[in-house]
């Protein structure tokens, strides 16, 4: 009985917890369906509108198209070349041996200790001695590498059974066969963490799109809102309409692939 | 004693091939740290000594930058808000503790749910999440206060208000992040085996009595790793506070900016808007030793509170 009331308790609890979490975006789609007068109406209406046209304004205001088609290719790019790349680095690390191996494995942690903010002005200047300041290859190519790629994988790998790499090598395999046909098949959840964990903070990322990109047609989704918040800032509809445009797709993502999600989440936390 | 030794020269050249694509395969990743990473600290510590003229080019101008950076109230503000908001953040490690042992009550319907609820703003784009709050913290029209109207509160301009500006945004940090630790915790909860728990339970131990005597203890290493992540993360805040002041002109405009203003966003303005970049390296520099040094307090401090099995 008392049991029973437990649950029932614990329940009220979550449903109300959870109430607070979706409600501001539940306002967040009703305010974005709204005429300018209707959202600042007192006391507030509830009922959504239809008016889709801020929808259609959103893209008005951006080059929305432009923005994100770059904030797909670069997150394409970073979660691309991040899988690939450090699943060759954590490879080597966890099972190849050469001098120096603990030495550069040091060197690659300490990268992962530092605020990222240490890297912009010189990267920055990278950026603009190459002339790619306002390009793809700006957002792309500093993101290609992560320690924390590195890191993470390497402990996926390091908990395979050495067993079948044994028997490929008695056959004759050598570390390329091993690591493209063998290890990275059987790590494939780590590697679909990593994708997901890259994608989400590519999408997601502005200091440095901000600060390469200033030009609107290169910019990413989320500089070109924090820009569209500047000049507009009292549309309020119109806001909500492109806020709620940017972060669906990746939102879409996460309701697809909930489950790698939240194991590529538990990862980051499980200290191996 | 021939076959020995040429098993011998085989295994040497194995050796040395496989140290050859050792060195192969990490030459991707570890040329675009150096260049990317790890030469920019060596040239951001570098920067920190110099003075950036308006045209390009740089002098050494020794330690100026750090010895103004000691006397600019600007930076002792942003370091206060910083902490302000880091200490304030830290609510959101129990809140997610409390709510990940309730998700994880045996049995219990609908987990996944809940679990999607509290995990939803950490995917969103935190430049939305921003837009959105300014919304419905907005004075006059925004959900909170109209909500507060029906009982007959006048709520604040919350974001553009000196005295109500910090805690809001504390708010949108840990509504944000929550979902995070939640997820992390209940990985960590799942971890516990069972058989304590029994044990406890035959033992005469209620639910409340389990929590504090079996879950708290064994998730301490857990709690401890999302407060080192978490401080640095929150010493890093940038995204939020920047949609939710704007920059420049406008976010001067808000009364409250100078309560609300991080390290980061002055970093920012010193680096990319103002274009003064030796200061601004002054000012990361300082950060990462601030950084450093309440990660090294954590580490000192965590024989105090966290059990290893």
């Amino acid at each position: 009985m008392s049991e029973r009331r437990g649950v029932l308790g614990v329940h009220a609890v979550l449903v109300v917890s959870s109430l607070v979490m979706v409600a501001p975006f539940a306002w967040q789609l009703i305010t974005s369906l709204k005429t300018l007068s209707s959202a600042t109406a007192v006391p507030p209406t509830i009922l959504p509108e239809g008016r889709w046209d801020n929808y259609a304004k959103v893209f008005d205001l951006l080059p929305f198209g432009e923005q994100f088609l770059n904030t797909v290719l670069m997150a394409a790019g970073r979660v691309s070349g991040q899988v690939l790349f450090c699943s060759m680095a954590a490879y080597a690390f966890a099972r190849l041996r050469f001098p120096g191996r603990n030495l550069l494995f040091g060197v690659f942690l300490s990268v992962l200790m530092v605020p990222p903010q240490l890297f912009v002005i010189p990267q920055y200047q990278i950026m603009s001695s190459l002339g790619w300041l306002n390009s793809l290859q700006a957002i792309i190519v500093p993101g290609l590498f992560s320690a924390f790629g590195v890191f993470l994988l390497r402990q996926f790998f390091l908990a395979l059974p050495r067993e079948i790499e044994e028997a490929a090598r008695l056959d004759g395999a050598g570390p390329v066969r091993i690591y493209w046909s063998i290890m990275l098949p059987l790590a494939r959840p780590g590697l679909v963490a990593l994708g997901i964990l890259t994608l989400l903070w590519a999408w997601n990322d502005l200091f440095w799109p901000l600060v390469v990109n200033t030009d609107p047609g290169k910019m990413t989704l989320s500089a070109g809102l924090a820009a569209l918040q500047g000049q507009y800032q009292t549309d309020y509809p119109v806001l909500m309409a492109g806020s709620l445009l940017a972060s669906l797709p990746v939102i879409a993502v996460f309701v697809f692939l909930q489950r790698q999600f939240i194991q590529g989440i538990a990862h980051t936390g499980s200290k191996g | 004693m021939t076959t020995a030794r040429a098993a011998h020269v085989a295994k040497r050249r194995g050796n040395r091939t496989q140290a050859l694509w050792g060195y192969a395969f990490i030459a991707p990743t570890g040329l675009g740290l150096a260049i990317f990473n790890l030469w920019p600290v060596a040239q951001t510590a570098y920067f920190s000594f110099t003075e950036w003229g308006a045209f390009g080019g740089h002098t050494w101008t020794g330690l100026d930058n750090y010895t103004r950076l000691f006397a600019d109230p600007e930076v002792g503000r942003a370091m206060l808000n910083t902490l302000t908001y880091t200490a304030l953040g830290l609510i959101g490690i129990p809140l997610a503790i409390v709510f990940a042992a309730l998700i994880n009550r045996p049995g219990l319907r609908g987990v996944s749910v809940y679990r999607t609820a509290f995990f939803l703003p950490v995917v969103t784009m935190p430049v939305a999440v921003a837009m959105l709050w300014r919304w419905l913290y907005n004075g006059d029209y925004g959900l909170v206060n109209q909500a507060l109207a029906v009982v007959g509160i006048d709520g604040p301009n919350w974001i553009a208000d000196p005295a109500t500006a910090m805690y809001a945004l504390v708010v949108v940090g840990i509504w944000s992040s929550i979902g995070y630790n939640l997820i992390i915790f209940l990985a960590g909860m799942q971890a516990i085996p069972k058989e304590l728990y029994e044990a406890a339970a035959m033992d005469g131990a209620g639910r409340v009595r389990q929590f504090f005597a079996i879950t708290l203890p064994m998730l301490s290493p857990t709690a401890f790793f999302i407060s080192i992540i978490s401080v640095i993360g929150s010493l890093q805040l940038f995204d939020l506070v920047f949609v939710m002041t704007g920059s420049g002109q406008a976010a001067r405009a808000n009364p409250a900016y100078a309560r609300l203003q991080t390290v980061v966003q002055l970093f920012y303005e010193r680096a990319f808007v103002t274009n003064d970049r030796g200061y601004a390296a002054a000012i990361v520099i300082a950060l990462l030793v601030l950084i450093a040094a309440l990660t090294v307090v954590q580490f000192r401090l965590q024989r105090r509170w966290v059990h290893y099995v």
